[in-house]
């Protein structure tokens, strides 16, 4: 017999990385190509490798950033100031001195390299089509936009990784999300993913790797699959994937550390492998027409509590915990969510703050103004990200409309950092995370695409971004 | 790690969908470097007031919650953020069994890492232990088996190599690290 079985993308690097196949009584050991790990989810990893007497197994897989508790100021970054944590400062040398140890390569926090870790992987070319990577951080979904099978891990696991090189894991089942025809103008990466998750719900993905596949995936530039890939995890699988095409590569091409001359060469004719094959079953498959889909902004606590721009406010009957969110949210059913107040505007986080998303959010502000009392803040994902953008003149933009233009971190996605939402306060953020709290205690979090947040710092209210975006 | 093999013990009920892990530990506090000391933190945005006086109503804080070692929450408990300080505040506070009827994936597998049992149930034993607050439940690891305080006994799924793990109190880096030859094989063949 045997034609070979056609298999899907995932279950091809899957199998390229079997050190041991699962078994009833053992999972796979799965082997890990690259290793990102940064400040907050490493110190008790180090501190197991220490009580164990291991040491690393391979370095060179690793690589360390600063990006969730840094500072964005310049004069902390830079200028000398004194990070004003003192526990986020301690866990910074505490990581510093843990990377000098163990031989690790760190951008530390002056680093002309350094930044949010799944914006830096990708821009450096170090995430390639095929890989395995994992970090101790659930976004790491994000470098599936590469065709690599990527997920976050825990900080015992980052331990195993450093350890070991490898993981056990048990295989996951395969989602294949469709998404025919094409996105509308105006109707962004950002607005297709929280479309799908209020489709499948925040735990839809649950024990699944995504595939996106169809032509609206197609279209998609790098940046963008990587905005889609990243939000996986707020669908609940820790894993989403797009087949690498020739935009994958011609993003690739010339990066400091993608494979260069002969070795490019091989690598792309194993890259072209990976897509999945021709009548691949996937466990479970949904359709989504991307035709369809307006900018999307979520109303509630989790991402799965969205809806259209032009859309109301939802009503569920004998929902309590529905209610507490409306509740937390200051709203109420039935209402519109344009010209709902806004205080705060977000434009950040490795879901959205690559150059086209800041590229995005400036010509809508272009020629603006922020609102009176709103407070723009716009932190560039990476160091790199942020000279880009600067080069173009994106940053005299967002400073002549009134914004804040900082350096690179993860900022007000997570407030680790003193970039905190007041609470009460209601902030249209581009990040991926509207949870109760998590922008600061008591914030009030409105997820929506750049160009939906440059919108609402113009008006203060939540705008349609389509009315300033004219050709 | 504890072995575990039977956790006895009321239940304390948190009827709650899709409990975020910054809900159960907030960003804020994972400046920590240890893993000790954070179920003070354990829930603090609905626990406390901002001037940290507790708020009465909240679980944790009405006197029947005292020495509850079992959690019982809405679907999809511990979503959103990979922190395993989530799991690590559950047990500093006490707990060694979360309840619901669907877990997320990384919250999980760091829960069973650290000795925290994640037991996925279906929607009617779920509703029962959710309208029968501090019922005395017994968890028996060795047979994945819930038993109600009427004798009956619902099974609950749990990877076979954690479960091992679990039962004998060993973790999983001993077994990895065991796999030195055969991951060194696949490092030759593969560079």
């Amino acid at each position: 017999m045997s034609a070979r079985t056609p298999k899907t993308l995932f279950e091809k690097v899957w199998e390229q990385h079997l050190v041991v196949p699962e078994t009833a009584d053992t999972p796979a050991v799965l082997y890990i190509d690259l290793h990102l790990t940064h400040e907050v989810t490493t110190p008790q990893a180090f501190a197991l490798l220490r009580e164990r007497g291991a040491g690393v197994r391979r370095p060179e897989r690793t690589l360390a950033t600063m990006d969730h508790s840094t500072p964005t100021l310049t004069e902390q970054v830079f200028g000398g100031a004194p990070i004003t944590n003192a526990s986020a400062a301690e866990q910074i040398r505490i990581f510093e001195r843990n990377c000098r140890e163990f031989g690790i390569e760190l951008f530390g926090l002056r680093s002309a390299e350094r930044g949010i870790v799944h914006i830096i992987g990708p821009e450096l070319g170090l995430t390639q089509p095929g890989m395995t990577i994992v970090c101790g951080d659930s976004h790491t979904s994000t470098h599936g936009a590469f065709g690599a099978l990527a997920f976050g891990i825990g900080t015992t696991e980052v331990g195993h990784v450093l350890a070991t090189q490898c993981l056990l894991q048990r295989k996951p089942a395969t989602l294949a999300i469709n998404v025919s025809r094409q996105l509308r103008p105006g109707v962004t990466a950002k607005d297709l993913i929280l479309a799908i998750i209020g489709r499948i719900g925040v735990s839809g993905g649950t024990g699944h790797a995504i595939e996106y596949r169809g032509p609206a995936i197609r279209a998609l530039s790098m940046e963008e699959r990587m905005t889609v890939c990243n939000m996986s995890i707020e669908a609940g699988a820790r894993a989403g994937l797009i087949a690498p095409d020739e935009t994958t590569f011609a993003y690739l091409a010339d990066r400091p550390r993608a494979p260069r001359a002969a070795d490019w060469e091989r690598a792309l004719e194993r890259w072209r492998q990976l897509p999945t094959d021709d009548n691949a079953c996937f466990d479970r498959s949904i359709d989504v027409d991307a035709d369809l889909i307006e900018p999307m902004i979520t109303y509630g606590t989790n991402p799965g509590m969205v809806i259209p721009i032009s859309g109301r406010i939802p009503e569920k009957r004998n929902d309590p915990v529905f209610d507490q969110a409306l509740r937390y949210m200051g709203f109420v059913a039935g209402d519109a969510i344009v010209d709902k107040k806004v205080n705060i505007v977000f434009v950040g986080s490795c879901t959205n703050a690559r150059l086209s998303d800041l590229r995005l959010a400036a010509r809508v502000i272009d020629g603006h103004k922020v609102a009176d009392g709103v407070l723009m803040l716009v932190v560039p994902g990476s160091q790199r990200v942020k000279r880009a953008a600067e080069a173009e003149g994106l940053d005299a933009v967002f400073r002549a409309a009134g914004a804040e233009w900082r350096e690179s971190g993860c900022s007000m996605c997570i407030g680790m950092n003193g970039d905190t939402v007041p609470s009460g306060a209601y902030s249209v953020s581009t990040s991926n995370r509207n949870f109760e709290g998590r922008q600061g205690v008591g914030a009030r979090t409105l997820l929506a695409s750049p160009a939906t947040a440059a919108a609402a710092a113009i008006r203060g209210r939540v705008t349609d971004p389509r009315e300033f975006l004219h050709d | 790690m504890d072995a575990i093999r039977i956790i006895r013990s009321r239940t304390a009920i948190l009827p709650v969908t899709n409990v975020d892990t910054d809900q159960i530990i907030p960003a804020r506090f994972l400046t920590t470097t240890t893993r000790e000391g954070l179920g003070r933190q354990l829930f603090s945005d609905w626990r406390y007031h901002a001037d940290g006086s507790p708020k009465p109503d909240f679980l944790l804080n009405r006197p029947e919650s005292a020495g509850c070692q079992i959690l019982v929450a809405g679907r999809n408990f511990g979503c959103g953020s990979s922190r395993e300080h989530a799991p690590w505040a559950l047990l500093d506070y006490g707990f060694r069994a979360v309840i619901s009827t669907e877990i997320a994936d990384i919250f999980r597998n760091n829960s069973l890492k650290n000795g925290l049992l994640p037991v996925v149930v279906d929607e009617p034993t779920s509703a029962w232990l959710i309208e029968h607050p501090g019922a005395e439940i017994t968890l028996d690891l060795e047979r994945a088996s819930l038993i109600l305080p009427d004798g009956r006994a619902v099974t609950f799924p749990i990877e076979s190599f954690a479960r091992h793990c679990l039962l004998n109190g060993v973790d999983e880096l001993g077994f990895l690290l065991s796999q030195h030859e055969r991951i060194a094989a696949y490092e030759r063949g593969a560079t």
